[in-house]
């Protein structure tokens, strides 16, 4: 799950590691007083959306008196903001984050993640701040420094400044950066997060370190122990179909094409995606009935996809294990009795009663095209959707 | 011969009395040797009760020491799972197949760490198991699509091992062990671990070797490969398609980082002398092309 900028500092300030001080702003109104709170004459108004690339999109700027204020927020609140991680379709900013203006005096860059090679957390510093790391791991990867961390000791002060020392950190603040990366790493491991990034971390021009921006995802699956994270969560970042087929359980992503894909099991269902490519066409999105699919999730699978209208053939790829293809096919009955099947629908079924569940398709009337296997179901899917 | 399991190994089952867990021993018990196989439950508080004939007892030493069963298969529910795989390590069992889901990922790094230098093997979590088949299978793979035979298989995906297994079927090619390594970031054996025992295996002829995005579990494989393996191996990867930054389904299977790829996974198996294929309903065929 992700969140915003603002909540991830507010995260940040709680395990002390220092940020500018500020406020979210959900109307140019907010934005005012969250002005006047600050004091002073210089304001940062960030755009708050899930996605970075931001201040070269136009979502970051500086204002120097209060009518500039009022202008920028004015401005950004409701604007499309495009950046190289939205898509071309950019994001409506609903929220701002109004703070007090930094002097920059150097820029460095401070992630952890968990690191599959070592099977541990692993903590990630550069002095290339303000660009995107993996740009900088391409290009002059000895400027990336890192430390896998022990989890029975956690960061140690004496390898957090070393880390610090390495990425050019003054001596003078060297203490105070091993504190800002320890702290990184107990709200990294507390609040069970899978990446957090301080991009930039800067120090300013009286000596002191900051988090100039902050950006904080975490693990789905340890949610269920951070109800303080989860009341987080901003549905307006997220893809309203992604949210219909969670809350009925349906691992579901959208694409671009126009061939809907219904299968079950992570694997299986990249695989189909991956071969109505080679054949031509393109998924219209990625979608896991999982393992324990009933009829009503097999419906509500059928009508995410319907709902889509780029969707010209739906494609239904099921090697049956746990999962019975009699379930899967009374699910389609179902679906197809409930919501109008205005489009082609290509079945393929295999594995654990297989016999009955072509049977309760054959019987049910349904215009379905049948296929024996996934490469004749990819075929026969983009041959339908070319036709339609 | 086959790898890690066979028709001798005795088995416990972790979460026996649970849904999941009742579900599938019942499908193990009654495959091949199953009933043999499958001799203790762990259910703590339900010590002393019996599950389809098999005693249940509180903990996994107590289950060890009555039945001399050296395997766990874990069905516990996400929260309890990490301190159940912990207790499997502390009772010193050889193997340890979680099939539980949704494990958070700070609680396998700790069960990652805990096992630092303890003979316990761990296989998954989020995976489907391992299959010997006509001897045993232990996880919920359904094993009445595999026979015995000489290849190997393993992959992070549970349904698109069954649909390699098929194809291997299709072409007359039976199996020797499939495991499913299972589809977390942290998790416990990996490709390259499983690829040595196949490697070592004298009933292993050649391997199917089937990847996904995230990671660069597949990278290291291919690498130890080129340098190690006696016998041919064909790969696929399963994302070629998938989109960065977006998980898909399996908490792993992300390219982030610019890392995880599925077109820079094959690009380095191609290059360790792997034959991949692009077209996951070519595997089976492919396989066979090798022999």
């Amino acid at each position: 799950m992700k969140i915003h900028e603002y909540q991830a500092k507010e995260i940040l300030r709680e395990y002390g590691v220092p940020t500018p001080r500020g406020f979210p702003a959900f109307s140019v109104m907010d934005a005012v007083e969250n002005a006047q709170r600050l004091g002073g004459d210089t304001w940062v108004v960030k755009a708050q959306i899930h996605a970075g690339g931001r201040g070269k999109a136009g979502g970051v700027k500086v204002a120097r008196s209060g009518g500039e204020l009022e202008r920028f927020a004015g401005e950004m609140l409701g604007m499309h903001l495009v950046t190289p991680q939205t898509g071309e379709e950019g994001r409506i900013v609903r929220r701002l984050l109004i703070e007090e203006g930094a002097q920059i005096a150097a820029e460095y860059y401070a992630g952890i993640v968990v690191d599959r090679g070592s099977q541990r957390v692993v903590l990630i510093a550069s002095r290339e701040g303000g660009t995107e790391i993996e740009e900088v791991a391409r290009d002059a990867p000895e400027k990336i420094h890192k430390v896998a961390i022990d989890p029975g000791k956690g960061l140690l002060r004496q390898d957090a400044a070393d880390v610090a020392r390495k990425i050019g950190i003054p001596e003078s603040a060297v203490d105070a950066a091993g504190e800002f990366f320890m702290a990184l790493y107990r709200a990294f491991v507390e609040k069970d997060a899978m990446l957090l990034e301080v991009n930039p971390m800067i120090l300013d021009r009286s000596g002191r370190l900051l988090a100039l921006d902050a950006k904080i995802n975490f693990d789905d699956n340890a949610l269920y122990r951070h109800p303080e994270i989860l009341a987080l969560r901003d549905l307006d970042e997220e893809d309203p179909a992604e949210i219909e087929a969670s809350r009925f359980g349906l691992s579901y992503i959208s694409l671009d094409g126009n061939i809907g894909c219904l299968v079950n099991g992570a694997g299986l269902a990249m695989a189909t995606m991956d071969i109505v490519k080679l054949y031509g066409a393109s998924p219209a999105n990625f979608l896991d009935v999982g393992g324990g699919a009933t009829v009503e999730k097999v419906t509500e699978a059928f009508k995410l996809m319907l709902a889509n209208p780029k969707v010209e053939v739906i494609l239904v790829n099921i090697f049956g294990g746990i999962m019975k293809c009699d379930v899967i096919a009374q699910g389609i009955v179902e679906a197809a009795r409930q919501v109008a099947l205005n489009v082609p629908l290509v079945v393929r079924l295999e594995g654990t009663h297989v016999e009955l569940g072509k049977k309760i398709l054959a019987e049910s009337g349904l215009p379905i095209i049948s296929a024996n296997t996934m490469m004749d179901a990819a075929k026969m899917a983009v041959d339908a959707a070319k036709g339609h | 011969m086959s790898i890690l399991v066979d028709r001798n190994t005795r088995v416990m089952t972790q979460g026996m009395t649970g849904k999941t867990g009742m579900f599938h021993t019942v499908q193990c018990k009654n495959y091949a040797n199953g009933a043999n196989c499958f001799v203790a439950g762990v259910t703590p508080g339900k010590g002393g009760q019996h599950f389809e004939g098999i005693p249940v007892f509180d903990t996994v030493k107590e289950a060890k020491h009555s039945t001399g069963a050296t395997v766990s298969v874990i069905y516990v529910p996400p929260p309890f799972a990490a301190a159940a795989i912990l207790e499997a390590v502390e009772a010193e069992l050889d193997l340890v197949i979680c099939i539980t889901e949704g494990i958070p990922v700070h609680d396998m790094i700790n069960v990652r760490y805990q096992m630092e230098g303890r003979r316990t093997l761990l296989i998954g979590p989020n995976c489907p198991g391992i299959i010997t088949p006509d001897e045993i299978k232990i996880g919920i793979m359904p094993g009445h699509i595999h026979k015995k035979g000489r290849i190997g298989v393993v992959s992070r995906s549970g349904t698109l091992t069954y649909e390699a297994v098929g194809q291997l079927m299709e072409v007359g090619l039976g199996q020797s062990s499939c495991v499913g390594i299972g589809g977390d970031p942290v998790s416990g054996l990996k490709h390259v671990d499983v690829m040595k025992r196949f490697n070592e295996d004298p009933e292993t002829d050649a391997v199917i070797m089937v990847g996904e995005i995230g990671g660069n579990d597949e990278e290291i494989c291919a690498k130890w490969i080129r340098d190690n393996m006696q016998k041919p191996v064909v790969g696929f990867v399963a994302g070629l398609t998938a989109p960065k930054n977006k998980r898909m389904g399996h908490a792993g299977a992300i390219i982030s980082g610019g890392e995880g790829g599925a077109e820079e996974k094959l690009a380095v198996m191609e290059e360790c002398g792997i034959r991949v294929t692009r077209n996951p309903s070519e595997i089976g065929r492919l396989l066979k092309s090798v022999l």
